[in-house]
């Protein structure tokens, strides 16, 4: 039922550099993204998601591999050849062109009569509510008013595919909360399929259809924002995205529904599906609001000592050293109906439930 | 309260006219040395050409409109009928033309060897840019001998040329506009570089992406984003080729030989081997009147047409 494919991203690697200096921002990297989606691209500084990005504008091209748009060989064309328009992070307006001339650029470029370009700029500058700014020059408005230019301009020539590189780091918080529903709302508005850069999760999370998480020039996981926080497929994706626990095991066995891991209290859970072999070490997560903690420690998974109470206004967060020595962080709503008047120097019990544990790899 | 902020402000206002007495008084050696070299000949100028021509050269201190009629009109020594100074106005025209070419050839020129050097690695930018000054450490007159080697009749490319067969007998590059035209597109050169790439390194190259991003070819971006944002630039180079091209002495006599006359070879004449100072002298002040006017209408010209601080 899924749509179909805009962008086919096959086996794609980025070479930059010569002889010792060389190094692969992109390695291997395959990945489809649908019409009409809002798609994620996650990671940290340096993972390789900008040049990702650049590479599907045309700016860089592939070392190896393959970009289709539509089915449609896109690798080797120019930036001005693909349907494919980019928001850049400091928005790059032209400073000597006012803000409707910058809005009616891709269109002036593609030799569009002026009749459409007067409609399509009116039509664009009340998608983003400027009409009132439309001759002001670029330097001239603030940096909230210049994003929305910026992404009129590239909306303007109604390209298949939307790029945002980091659109929203340079906007204050309350900006950028804003920005995020008006994004969000434009890309239903036009249907068009929006490609999103971005380092911070909780702008992943909130705005994506599907995420890909990567790092160092390799995707890790894609999925949907729930996949991802639910069941991270890797350390580095766990880990990047919210706060959670690492805990050592021994997997004892698994199958498609889930798996069994003896954790190092000797006792066993239950965990998501997972391809680690039996018999073998492995490392499971699990987010510190999924703990309950109780003081019957025979019916716990795990117990330790309460070391330290941290109150954070809508949670309490409670820091457990583990028998085994290992360092384990549960979160109580404050106004949840768990029990949280737990001590410093406490012996409490941590119990799971079986869905939340999530064997990941390295 | 009121008295304090009062006084306060009294304080201020003080300290601000005791700073700005003080600022002056920094600037005087500059303003002396100001004055005396830049303003002084030029009044001297103003002042000689208002005399009556001396019989060896030399001014005889007298009131007379000679200089600045001989500017444009002659005299027939037979008649006494007052025609246009034709040679003048030639040269006055040569001047105004090899300068104006000279000009558009630095900039085309220029243009891109300036983005080659803005677009290097910062780190090798400054070799390249020193390889630009290098020439100014010679002497204008060995530069401009070093082009008439190359250029005339006997000279390294037309010897280059006949020995390839491509051509039977030399092209006469020596003593022409052209020649004239290349010495001072070769010694001016650096002048409209420097600027221009000053400019460029300013030029943010991801305005250039953008405009790829929204269907612009190359050429398109290069007339649509890259000379409007570089337009300061390509005004200061011209300036500064312009006006030393207009005056220009050296080259024009070493390469256009004693035809082919640009005005400061004219003014020089008429303080050499003219001995009519008072000429010479209206002849310089229209120079510097040409050089003035010339410039008002070029900024006001690339000011209107689109820039935003031309």
């Amino acid at each position: 039922m899924a749509d179909p494919v805009a962008i086919s991203v096959n086996q794609v690697s980025k070479k930059f550099g010569h002889g010792k200096d060389a190094f692969f921002a992109l390695e291997q990297v395959s990945v489809d993204i649908r019409e009409n989606e809002f798609f994620t691209l996650l990671g940290p500084s340096g993972c390789g998601k900008t040049t990702l990005l650049r590479l599907i504008a045309g700016f860089e091209h592939p070392t190896t591999g393959h970009i289709q748009l539509r089915g449609e060989e896109i690798s080797h064309l120019p930036p001005f050849k693909r349907p494919v328009n980019t928001v850049f992070q400091n928005y790059a307006l032209f400073p000597h062109l006012t803000v409707a001339e910058n809005i009616g650029f891709g269109l002036e470029m593609q030799d569009k009569p002026a009749a459409e370009i007067d409609s399509t700029v009116a039509e664009m500058l009340q998608l983003v509510q400027m009409e009132s700014l439309r001759d002001r020059r670029t330097d001239q408005i603030s940096g909230g008013q210049q994003q929305r230019v910026a992404l009129a301009r590239a909306l303007a020539p109604h390209p298949r595919v939307l790029l945002l590189d980091e659109p929203l780091s340079a906007l204050d918080y309350k900006l950028r909360k804003g920005m995020q529903i008006e994004l969000k709302r434009m890309q239903l508005e036009t249907g068009i399929t929006f490609i999103f850069v971005t380092h911070d999760q909780e702008e992943a999370l909130t705005m994506s259809d599907r995420i890909a998480v990567m790092n160092k020039g390799r995707i890790l996981q894609i999925g949907s924002p729930t996949d991802i926080y639910d069941r991270p497929s890797h350390r580095f994706v766990a880990d990047f995205i919210g706060d959670t626990n690492f805990l050592d095991g021994e997997l004892i066995e698994a199958n498609s529904e889930g798996a069994v891991v003896r954790l190092s209290s000797g006792k066993t859970v239950k965990t998501g599906p997972t391809d680690a072999a039996a018999n073998t070490p492995v490392s499971i997560t699990v987010r510190p609001e999924q703990a309950v903690l109780i003081e019957d420690l025979d019916a716990a998974d795990l117990q330790g000592t309460v070391t330290n109470v941290m109150y954070s206004g809508t949670d309490s967060h409670f820091h457990i050293e583990l028998t085994s020595k290992e360092e384990f962080v549960a979160k109580v709503q404050n106004a949840g109906p768990a029990r949280r008047d737990w001590q410093t120097g406490q012996t409490v019990g941590i119990k799971f439930h079986s869905h939340v544990l999530q064997v990941v790899s390295d | 309260m009121n008295d304090v902020s009062q006084s306060l402000s009294d304080y201020e206002q003080a300290a601000r006219q005791q700073e700005t007495r003080r600022n002056w008084l920094l600037c005087t050696p500059a303003l002396v040395v100001l004055v005396l070299a830049a303003s002084g000949p030029l009044l001297v100028m103003l002042f000689y050409s208002f005399l009556k021509s001396g019989n060896y050269g030399g001014v005889i201190y007298e009131f007379s409109l000679d200089g600045w009629f001989n500017v444009i009109l002659v005299r027939d020594i037979f008649d006494d009928v007052l025609r246009f100074a034709d040679a003048h106005l030639s040269v006055f025209w040569r001047s105004i033309k090899l300068s104006a070419m000279t000009t558009i050839t630095c900039v085309i020129i220029g243009f891109p060897t300036a983005y080659f050097i803005a677009t290097r690695p910062r780190r090798s930018r400054n070799f390249w840019l020193f390889l630009i000054t290098i020439p100014f450490w010679t002497n204008l007159l060995i530069r401009t001998f070093a082009i008439l080697e190359l250029i005339r009749n006997n000279g390294v490319i037309n010897n280059l040329l006949m020995d390839l067969w491509l051509i039977d007998e030399p092209i006469q590059i020596m003593y022409t506009d052209t020649a004239i035209m290349i010495g001072m597109t070769y010694v001016y050169l650096p002048l409209m570089i420097l600027p221009l790439y000053a400019s460029m390194e300013k030029l943010d190259f991801q305005l250039v992406e953008a405009a790829y991003d929204l269907y612009a070819t190359r050429i398109r971006v290069l007339r649509r984003v890259i000379i409007p944002l570089i337009k300061p630039g390509i005004v200061a180079g011209s300036i500064l080729v312009f006006i030393p091209s207009l005056g220009a002495f050296v080259t024009p006599r070493v390469l256009g030989g004693g035809k082919n006359l640009m005005l400061g070879n004219l003014i020089q004449l008429q303080f050499d081997q003219g001995q009519n100072w008072p000429l010479g002298a209206a002849l310089s002040i229209t120079l510097l009147a040409i050089v003035m006017v010339t410039l008002l209408v070029y900024v006001r010209y690339s000011q209107r047409s689109g820039g935003q601080d031309g």
